[in-house]
């Protein structure tokens, strides 16, 4: 009776995690197999349970078609409808259903963590990763400071393709992005479907390399639609409703990275804990060096190309002299380190964490974030500031 | 294939009659009355054809031969609603035939309803595997579902199609599409009734695609009738024969092909007339072509002009 019930559980269980994309792989896997009845069974009780699911009509009409005559080409659209419709439109959801199928094929290796995440805070449970080629974003929990690849889900990205530069160019930036808030669906029009999460572009470096633009969303989509086109978005980064929301699990404001790459790098865990380690050795040194008061050697943390966005290197060393002469004790504390590398930049790191500093002066605890560079072989900052 | 082309809804087969020769051995008047409604049928003399067939089924209700005819008559007749029942019946009381299931297919089929027609004929096939007109008719259906499910695809939206017909319908009263846009653009869409109708009003009356139909229609009746003057006198002076070749022997040879069959029946199905200029029309459909000796179904255009005995043939081709 027990194992009965068990079971019962386990079936409903399935059943509920098999998402439309599952489904979809399985109507392929049919077609493969040669079973075009099931294909046809299979895609027509997904188009019952998601009638808005638009790329499983493309199949089904494909299906339907294959029986009338030899098909030409995967979403085997014809005649007037071709004169109605602008191509790019077929095009999208054929790029759809390659995105969605190679996803489903091509699972990261469970021995490889990405390249990206050398650590996280404990605070931190959860971190995105955005895979722009793949149109695919990978949640990962942390588990003992480590990634771990909890779910993955279709997105679509900006219109005119990754790396957004200024206002209006309907792209998506890459870079190393946190949550900013969570507006809720009832504040926002159908658009936004579920809901949304604003993330943090222009961050500092955005800033500096004068990219402009403001209003990067991870949002949901109408619900006359169940997803949208790999490119189709203003540059906002856009997921099915019901994936939206069980991202929202995920999310917590001001905690959960959202790192957008051209792809997400692999690596054994080795290679990314070598990094992580050499990294957070000249954190460490940073943090001896400025309680040492031996300010020369603190400076020397410093990169030539130094700004905190106010102030040059010049400026900063300037006042950090001034400030360092009238101490006579510093006691710095670091904790709830987090560092990730930024995509597209070599050997670029944002590091985050808390800063307790104590003096013989004044003490204050910030929230701090630092963007390091290795620079002829040494770790260096780049920017610094409070997060 | 032209199946996306227009917006056509018939099936490259239409419907079919029931010959079965064991249905045959009745009394000989109920055959012949039956006889008598299925060539009036054919001739196109349906009202008569139909006082026949309700004739025999007074003297005998459950008649399969005679409820089948009446199923296509009403058909003809766009008594469909009936003949859906007639034929639903049928298929009841003989499942074991295919062809009530094939023509509730067709029907079903003009009316869009593209998955009960397919239900139909997978019922055909069903009760008669090797039923081959079924099968042509279903890769049809299947044709359509597949569009259908593509337009669903590319969330193609019928009543934006529909607004924007109406709002280039408007477009062609008005003659200046600003002018009325200027004003109230949404009224204008919703009531094309209302709108201003151009000062300038056509001098000659226009053209009405049915007076084309009818053209079309007589030619082909004349053709089934073998009257080879009629067929012929449905040609234009100018008419540029299929050929090149000279108008008399291109008349000689066609008489000859028309008086050899001892029958002909020319069907026009699923016509769309273009208008190309007030004189000038083109008529798209399938012809579908029987006689005692060859049966032909082909997609045919005519370009047709106005001249002063009507509506004449210029040109004729298969159509693309």
């Amino acid at each position: 009776m027990r194992f009965a019930l068990l079971l019962l559980v386990f079936v409903s269980a399935s059943a509920l995690a098999a998402t439309p994309e599952d489904r979809l792989t399985n109507v392929f896997q049919s077609v493969e197999a040669n079973r075009l009845d099931e294909a046809l069974q299979r895609v027509d009780a997904l188009i019952h349970d998601y009638p808005n699911f638009r790329l499983a009509y493309l199949v089904r009409g494909d299906l339907l078609l294959a029986r009338a005559r030899p098909l030409q080409t995967f979403g085997n659209v014809q005649g007037n409808v071709l004169k109605t419709v602008p191509q790019e439109r077929i095009e999208g959801l054929r790029a759809e259903a390659l995105a969605r199928l190679r996803a489903q094929r091509q699972r990261p290796a469970d021995d490889l963590l990405p390249r990206a995440v050398l650590q996280l805070d404990p605070e931190q449970k959860h971190v995105l990763l955005v895979d722009s080629r793949r149109s695919r974003l990978y949640v990962f929990a942390n588990e003992g400071g480590k990634p771990h690849l909890v779910a993955d889900y279709y997105v679509t990205l900006g219109k005119n393709g990754m790396e957004k530069t200024r206002e209006g160019d309907q792209r998506t930036p890459i870079g190393v992005y946190f949550v900013t808030g969570v507006l809720p669906r009832s504040k926002l029009t159908d658009f936004y479907g579920a809901g949304a999460f604003p993330i943090n572009y222009p961050n500092e470096w955005d800033r500096r390399m004068g990219r402009s633009g403001h209003g990067i969303w991870l949002h949901g989509v109408p619900a006359a639609l169940y997803s949208r086109p790999p490119r189709a978005s203003d540059g906002c980064i856009v997921l099915a409703n019901p994936d939206l929301e069980s991202v929202g699990r995920y999310v917590e404001v001001k905690r959960t990275p959202v790192i957008i790459a051209d792809e997400v790098e692999w690596a054994a865990a080795a290679e990314v804990e070598a990094e992580r380690a050499s990294l957070a050795a000249a954190l460490e040194q940073w943090r001896a060096d400025w309680q040492s008061r031996d300010t020369a050697r603190y400076l020397a943390h410093y990169s030539a190309r130094f700004s905190s966005g106010k102030q040059n290197l010049a400026a900063w060393a300037e006042h950090k002299r001034k400030v360092n002469a009238g101490k006579s004790w510093i006691q710095v504390g670091v904790s709830k380190v987090a560092m990730f590398r930024y995509p597209r930049e070599r050997d670029f790191v944002v590091v985050t964490f808390d800063q307790d500093y104590r003096s013989s002066g004044l003490s204050n605890r910030m929230a701090k974030r630092q963007y390091w560079i290795r620079e002829d072989g040494r770790w260096k900052i780049l920017y610094e500031g409070a997060a | 294939m032209q199946i996306f082309e227009t917006p056509r809804r018939g099936l490259r087969r239409g419907l079919v009659f029931l010959c079965l020769a064991a249905f045959w051995c009745a009394a000989p008047a109920r055959a012949d009355d039956l006889e008598e409604a299925s060539k009036l049928f054919k001739a196109g003399q349906r009202e008569q054809a139909l006082e026949r067939v309700n004739r025999v089924l007074a003297q005998k209700s459950g008649d399969p031969q005679a409820r089948f005819l009446k199923g296509l008559i009403l058909t003809e007749q766009g008594n469909t609603r009936e003949a859906i029942e007639i034929f639903t019946k049928l298929t009841q009381d003989y499942p074991n035939l295919p062809e009530p299931y094939n023509n509730l297919a067709v029907i079903y089929a003009s009316q869009g309803q593209y998955e009960k027609a397919r239900a139909s004929l997978e019922q055909s096939i069903r009760t008669h595997p090797s039923y081959a007109t079924a099968y042509e008719n279903l890769g049809d259906v299947y044709a359509k579902l597949a569009s259908q499910a593509y337009d669903k695809a590319l969330q193609l939206d019928s009543t934006n199609t529909g607004a924007q017909q109406k709002l280039s319908l408007v477009r062609e009263l008005v003659g200046s599409p600003t002018r009325v846009a200027a004003k109230e653009p949404a009224v204008a869409v919703a009531k094309p009734v209302e709108t201003p109708k151009p000062a300038a009003a056509p001098e000659k009356p226009a053209a009405n695609p049915a007076d084309v139909l009818k053209a079309v229609n007589a030619w082909a009746q004349a053709w089934s009738k073998k009257d080879v003057d009629g067929y012929l006198g449905a040609y234009a002076k100018d008419f540029k024969t299929p050929g090149g070749e000279a108008r008399a022997d291109w008349e000689k040879a066609r008489r000859a092909r028309i008086e050899a069959p001892k029958s002909i029946a020319v069907a026009i199905e699923s016509p769309k007339v273009t208008m190309q200029a007030n004189n000038q029309a083109s008529v798209t459909f399938r012809q579908n072509y029987r006689s005692d000796k060859l049966k032909s179904s082909s997609r045919k255009t005519l370009v047709m002009v106005n001249g002063e005995g009507g509506w004449k043939i210029q040109e004729e081709k298969a159509a693309k």
